[in-house]
């Protein structure tokens, strides 16, 4: 072993449509079943046919959040992916190919005579290959037929008789020590915030498909009937956040999903909820760039969107989870805290993180959080007083009441009033909420601290580039600091976070440096700033290189 | 019950609006009369002179935004299916703003109905053409005449898959109000055009008083029969104007599944079973 501590990486690729995210996937949960701790990052143009994919697997005794910039195994499916990746290749890695597509140093593997002799589907090439990998890394065959089995529903008997062809083919190696410790599951980003919201009570899931944020909708589609959830694929964004707002009136608990050119068309809705005070949770996965950007890659650019997002003022809780353990806990926290506060929420996640596949360690509890309903009987009224500015909930079809929601300015009744104290009033009661969740929000922790907790400098992050900082700061000695809720600004917990800082760098994947902006209004200084904004996720050796450079 | 609020009413002296209030207070009193809940009846508007009857109703209501009404009936329907929701909208409303809404919820055949306030005319924004302004129109946005064809509503919905499709008059309030009643007890999506007055940018009595008049004979299971009545007029050239129940079948109703929720107990298993399935 190069480290003392396993770290493993092993990138596979081939053309778009050979199924190399899963064939990615399967190696993930092959390392996972030897005690490793995964991180999948898979990349691919927004093409259905034609292009090149690769995934990187990164596998090490605890969990990592970024890749490397070399690989210890190569899979190539296509000539492309030793093209394109001959810089990863050091000159211990081990290279394996199909050797009938492919010309390289290394293991090659007749895939298609396998395929062709065991009388099996063409899709089971990429099994051959990983065969190959399994015996080249050490993994034993025991595990490869146990993760095939979960792993692959559909021709498991042709899957397993390639990836044997292969596994055969292929010289013994041990690059794998198996840790004997427990196999953890393996979830995308996107799964931890789809199982997040179901485990806080969601009740219906409305969305329109957009990259990245598909894969929340896919997942709970596909569960929908296990789960007793209704999961909606409505005409536009426009509709799903209405309708999502029928829903909430109606008392039910319900998530909207899309990313930025969605919540584009959101807004008018998202601004609707929070006049009618209304409660919704709504995940806005990032990708780069304005309009329609690159769909399939990653950024951090929508922060000060997603804060400033609608017109007038109201609300909003906000929250960028780091990784796939938050995601699904800051999934299931702003469902509640959107229905106790009765106003909506916004999951800030990107591509690298829905995307991302990570060995998944189990969400903590979150405070409980009830919303506040209506007892008794007596007469209603939907926004008439109660404690920290929430008016308590009913909904209609109860007998006696009548339950009015309204877009407009209202009064207590919810009737529509020009009249200007109970337009003041309304606005305090609003503002009142949101020192209420602020309050709240004191028992959850919205400042996550990494790293040497008493360095001096710091690196100061948000969302998916959490893990990267962190493995960056074990590496030179700093401390990570990292808001989660963005909204309302966690002003305590960040000032005891930053305590003894005297350097702060800000690490994003954008151009404009939101989050210093939005630490600069609040009285933080940055004093220097990383960005990316090419839609990759940091390497490694990269952003410690970087790092490097200002400390 | 009451069903009136103490808001003030601010609907201009003779607008078709009290019309169509007044049908509907008088069908919601019948039906609970017949053993229904007041209750159970949610009235969603948008934006505009019709919206306010949010606000004149004492019963449930979700006062919208221009164009969603529709959208946010829909959300109602799919959470709570005891609830009958009744979506007013403008002819701006349903025709324009929220056109792809009102005819998704045709083409799921959503439990709801929906009643457009179709003035031809934009009341609270001081009088610019609709989507079924006549050509010719002259608004405060086209002092020359509206160059653009009208959309002739009824042909759009028979096209976009609407199971209830019907037409009515604020002048003829007791056929309305037999229109409204069936409308509200179709089983799916039913859908109404009132021709409505605007007695102050569009008062178009003259025009409708000579033209109007009521189905009779007409078969409303028949689909090109319905078609061809739909477009005898075309809401710009002379023609008689038919009212009354243009189209009537069933059909199933919202293909998107219920939200009925399970146990957390149970959720917590198939959780627990999932994450198994993903070592
Ligand atoms: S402007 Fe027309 S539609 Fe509006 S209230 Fe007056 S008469 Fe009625």
């Amino acid at each position: 072993m190069r480290w003392t501590m396993q770290d493993f990486s092993v990138l596979i690729g081939g053309k778009a449509g050979e199924g190399i995210n899963i064939a990615g996937s399967v190696i993930a949960r092959l390392l996972s079943a030897c005690g490793l701790c995964v991180y999948m990052y898979y990349d691919y143009p927004s093409l259905i046919k034609g292009g090149n994919n690769f995934a990187v697997i990164r596998a090490a005794d605890d969990q990592t959040f970024c890749t490397r910039e070399t690989v210890d195994v190569l899979l190539a499916l296509n000539q492309e992916t030793i093209r394109l990746h001959a810089g990863m290749v050091r000159e211990d890695t081990a290279v394996i190919y199909d050797s009938g597509v492919v010309k390289a140093g290394g293991t090659g593997l007749t895939l298609d005579a396998f395929v062709k002799e065991e009388e099996a589907p063409a899709i089971t090439r990429s099994a051959g290959i990983i065969g190959g990998f399994c015996r080249t890394a050490g993994i034993p065959w025991a595990t490869v037929e146990a993760v095939f089995a979960r792993a692959i529903p559909r021709e498991l008997d042709a899957n397993l008789r390639v990836a044997r062809r292969g596994y055969d083919a292929s010289p013994p190696g041990s690059w794998i020590r198996v840790n004997g410790r427990e196999a953890l599951p393996v979830l995308t980003g996107n799964e931890g915030i789809a199982f997040g919201l179901v485990e806080a009570g969601l009740e219906g899931y409305i969305s329109y498909p957009m990259t990245p944020s598909s894969s929340i909708l896919h997942t709970l589609a596909s569960y929908a009937g296990r789960f007793g959830i209704s999961v909606v694929h409505p005409e536009n964004e426009t509709g799903a956040m209405l309708m999502a707002l029928g829903a909430a009136y109606a008392g039910r608990r319900v998530a909207v999903g899309t990313s930025g050119g969605g919540f584009c068309l959101m807004t008018e809705g998202f601004s609707l909820a929070g006049m009618a005070e209304l409660p919704v949770a709504v995940v806005l996965a990032q990708r780069p760039g304005p309009s329609t950007g690159v769909p399939t890659y990653s950024a951090q650019g929508d922060l000060l969107f997603a804060l400033f997002a609608g017109q007038g003022e109201f609300p909003r809780i906000v929250a960028a989870p780091g990784s796939v353990e938050e995601a699904w806990y800051w999934a299931g926290a702003l469902m509640d805290l959107s229905w106790r506060f009765q106003t909506p929420a916004i999951l800030l996640t990107d591509k690298n993180l829905g995307e991302g596949l990570f060995s998944f360690a189990g969400a903590p509890p979150r405070p409980p959080l009830a919303p506040v309903l209506r007892e008794g009987d007596g007469k209603y009224g939907r926004y008439q007083d109660g404690p920290g500015g929430i008016s308590p909930l009913a909904f209609p079809g109860e007998s006696g009441i009548t339950v009015k929601v309204n877009s407009y300015a209202h009064d207590a009744d919810g009737i529509t009033t020009e009249e200007a104290t109970t337009i003041a009033a309304m606005a305090e009661k609003r503002r009142e909420k949101e020192r209420a969740a602020a309050k709240a929000l004191a028992a959850y922790p919205c400042v996550e601290v990494a790293g040497d907790r008493t360095a001096a400098t710091a690196l100061l992050c948000w969302g998916s580039v959490a893990g990267v900082c962190a493995e960056v700061a074990g590496r030179l000695g700093l401390r990570v600091v990292r808001p989660v809720v963005l909204s309302p600004f966690p002003e305590e917990q960040l000032a005891s976070a930053l305590l003894g800082v005297g350097r702060l760098i800000a690490v994003e994947e954008n151009i404009d440096g939101q989050l210093s902006r939005l630490v600069g209004c609040h009285g933080i200084r940055v004093d220097e700033r990383i960005g990316k904004y090419d839609g990759r996720p940091f390497f490694l050796e990269d952003l410690e290189r970087r790092v490097g450079e200002v400390i | 019950m009451a069903w009136i609020t103490g808001a003030q009413n601010t609907w201009c002296p003779g607008c078709g609006n009290f019309a169509i209030q007044h049908a509907l207070k008088a069908v919601l009193e019948d039906l609970v009369a017949g053993g229904m809940r007041p209750e159970e009846f949610v009235l969603v508007s948008g934006i505009g002179c019709h919206a306010k009857i949010a606000d004149y109703m004492a019963m449930n209501s979700f006062y919208s935004i221009h164009g969603r009404g529709a959208a946010v009936a829909g959300g109602i329907a799919l959470a709570n299916p005891d609830l009958r929701v009744i979506s007013c909208a403008g002819d701006g409303d349903a025709y324009a703003e929220g056109l792809d809404h009102l005819i998704f919820a045709a083409k799921r055949n959503t439990e709801m109905t929906a009643v457009v306030h179709d003035n031809r005319v934009y009341g609270l924004t001081t009088g610019q053409y609709t989507p079924t302004s006549y050509e010719g129109f002259r608004g405060r946005s086209t002092p020359e005449g509206v160059r653009e064809r009208p959309i002739n509503p009824l042909e759009l919905m028979l096209a976009s898959g609407a199971t209830f499709v019907a037409r009515a008059y604020t002048r003829k309030i007791d056929h309305l109000k037999t229109v409204l009643k069936a409308a509200i007890l179709h089983r799916g999506f039913s859908f109404i055009d009132v021709l409505q007055i605007c007695a102050t940018y569009n008062n178009l009595t003259d025009y409708y008083a000579p033209r109007v008049y009521e189905v009779e004979g007409h078969d409303a299971g028949d689909f090109d029969a319905a078609m061809r009545l739909a477009r005898e007029w075309d809401y710009s050239a002379d023609a008689p104007i038919a009212l009354g129940v243009i189209y009537d079948s069933d059909a199933p109703s919202d293909p998107w599944p219920r939200m009925n929720g399970g146990g957390a107990e149970e959720r917590a298993e198939e959780i627990r079973r999932i994450l198994l399935e993903k070592t």
